[in-house]
């Protein structure tokens, strides 16, 4: 690994860290660094394994009968291994935000919305949660579109500003790794550029880790990036390096292929 | 493309046009055959039936003297069974339901239950009259009671409320359960605070159509012991001193709608079955009425859930 990590501090990494869906293989041995207040992209084809080790930071695996984890993924500073089965998923999903790939906003109100992640919290207060959701929405870009209409349905939003009230549903609540599953996919290119131009903003407060199909997107938003294959990590870096000098004829192949 | 090309097309498109046209007409002739058989019915209860409605009929009690006679004390036991059979079945039936769907394990015993909720729904009405004669009136000594013939409606409906129950929950896509899940939310809060409010229109639904099918319900009323004749009500659940409510209703006697209006028509003078047809008429506008709530329910309830 580059010098660049080693004087980083790392916010989270797998330590050979194998995912299976029942009997199927999805992830192989991942070794991968998520370095603090940077945005890490995964990139790769369709079918690689992107979303499923993503899916392993929140452990929105554990949703579903047959899934099985292997090996370690450590978050700091405690220094933790999230896989352990002593360590509650609930937990973990307080500590780590998601951002899917289809907004996914619950059929309430934009207040609501904002609001649920501090409710499972146990805040109460009125004015607390007022400031906490102006707050969340201020850094999701989102609260001069909709401060006089909080309590009008969130399905009423465009897509692009459904897509950035989930983020500011994530960000009420301070996580300290956010994780983000293709989150323009279902956008326009308008919509696109706003949550780009988002990431690109919160990539200085909070950890990113950040699933795209879209190389160019990548290149734009993240630091470092890393090139998924068939379940496997094929390269890691900073994301300059791999996009400009691919150590591995892999990398090269697919990024040459998709930009020519 | 060449003319006769074209023309071959166009015959085609023809030919394929004839099939919707015969069946569009087939299906209106289908749908009339219903639509028909109720307006027949409807109007023969309203002809035979219609003078007998003024408000003497609704606050008289049953009579010998046919024009004397009222359906009273039948309107308000329907109302209070309906009352237990409801009080009854929407908690079991939505508890029952989101366990089935989100807390079972998924294994052979899971699938033995489920495939018996859902045959449960096709039991004969008289079963449950008996299951309830015996466990009911006699085991638990409820008595020929309206706590009895509430609650013996209310098993009667459980399965529907359970099925739809499931099926309103399994409509809610994944990926808003993923979104509670995903801000640290545990499993009863998935279900109480997004689940059953998202799946409440489907729930209500479901309620309501078993009800409009309880409140005709004639069998197992009849099984448990239900009286024909009745001239008095049942004390009010409401009174004027603290606590301000009484139960002793839940043991009283009863009678309901479809039981005043088969005694009226086993009468041989023609004035009682002139009584009938209107305490049928009553009957079915209330159904029809439950079934108006339901869809203007779901309606305003949908508007409002959509992802
Ligand atoms: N729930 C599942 N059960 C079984 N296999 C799955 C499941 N989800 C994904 N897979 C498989 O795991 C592999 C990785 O999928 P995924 O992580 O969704 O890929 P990506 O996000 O890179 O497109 C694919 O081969 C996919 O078919
Ligand atoms: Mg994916």
């Amino acid at each position: 690994m580059s010098t660049t990590e080693q004087n980083l501090p790392v916010k989270a990494f797998t330590r050979d860290f194998n995912f299976y869906y029942g009997s199927f293989h999805a992830l192989k041995s991942i070794n991968l660094p998520v370095i603090e207040k940077h945005v890490t992209a995964l990139i790769g084809p369709s079918g690689c394994g992107k979303s499923t080790l993503l899916r392993s930071f929140n452990r929105m695996h554990d949703l579903y009968p047959g899934n099985r984890y292997q090996g370690e993924i450590v978050l700091n500073p405690d220094n933790t291994n999230i896989l352990d089965t002593r360590v509650d998923p609930i937990e973990v999903r307080m500590r780590v935000g998601m951002v899917f790939q289809k907004p996914n906003p619950f059929p309430k109100s934009i207040y609501e919305n904002v609001a649920y992640g501090l409710r499972v919290r146990g805040e109460k207060s009125r004015s607390m949660l007022d400031d906490k959701i102006e707050d969340a929405l201020r850094g999701a870009s989102l609260w001069n579109e909709v401060k006089d209409r909080l309590n009008q349905p969130a399905t009423a939003l465009s897509g692009g500003q459904q897509q950035r009230l989930c983020i500011a549903r994530c960000l009420a609540t301070d996580p300290e790794l956010l994780l983000f599953d293709e989150p323009t996919s279902a956008l326009d290119p308008i919509a696109t550029a706003n949550i780009e131009e988002l990431v690109t903003q919160l990539r200085d407060r909070v950890t990113i880790l950040i699933v795209t199909h879209n190389m160019q997107q990548a290149a734009r938003v993240s630091h470092y990036t890393a090139y998924m294959y068939l379940g496997e990590v094929v390269e890691y870096g900073i994301t300059d390096e791999v996009f400009l000098r691919p150590k591995k004829k892999e990398t090269e192949d697919y990024i040459t292929g998709r930009f020519g | 493309m060449k003319a006769n090309e074209l023309d071959q097309i166009r015959s085609v498109i023809k030919t394929n046009k004839r099939a919707d046209l015969i069946f569009a007409l087939a299906g209106f002739l289908a749908l009339m055959v219903g639509v028909m058989a109720f307006v027949t019915l409807f109007g023969e209860m309203l002809a035979n039936g219609w003078e007998r409605i003024n408000p003497d009929f609704f606050s008289n009690f049953p009579s010998r003297r046919a024009a004397n006679a009222g359906i009273l004390s039948a309107w308000v036991g329907s109302l209070l069974v309906m009352l237990v059979t409801a009080l009854s079945a929407i908690p079991l039936g939505i508890a029952a339901g989101v366990y089935l769907e989100e807390y079972a394990p998924k294994n052979w015993m899971t699938d033995l239950i489920e495939i018996n909720v859902t045959n449960l729904a096709g039991v004969p009405s008289i079963v449950y009259g008996l299951l309830a004669l015996g466990v009911f009136v006699y085991t638990f000594g409820f008595g020929q009671s309206i706590l009895t013939a509430g609650l013996t409606l209310g098993l009667l409906i459980l399965p529907v409320v359970i099925v739809s129950t499931r099926e309103a929950l399994r409509a809610i896509p994944i990926h808003i359960r993923e979104g509670a899940y995903g801000v640290g939310a545990t499993q009863w809060q998935v279900v109480s605070d997004h689940l059953v409010p998202y799946a409440t229109p489907g729930i209500m639904t479901g309620v309501i159509i078993g009800m409009s099918r309880a409140i005709g319900e004639t069998a197992p009323i009849i099984t448990i012991g239900a009286l024909t004749f009745i001239a008095f009500l049942p004390p009010s659940p409401i009174t004027d001193t603290a606590p301000f409510l009484n139960f002793e209703w839940l043991f009283s006697g009863f009678t309901v709608m479809p039981i005043q209006m088969f005694n009226w028509t086993s009468r041989p003078e023609e004035a009682f079955q002139q009584n009938a047809a209107a305490a049928g008429l009553i009957l079915v506008l209330m159904t029809l009425m439950m079934n108006a709530i339901a869809i203007w329910l779901r309606y305003r309830l949908r508007k409002s859930i959509s992802w």
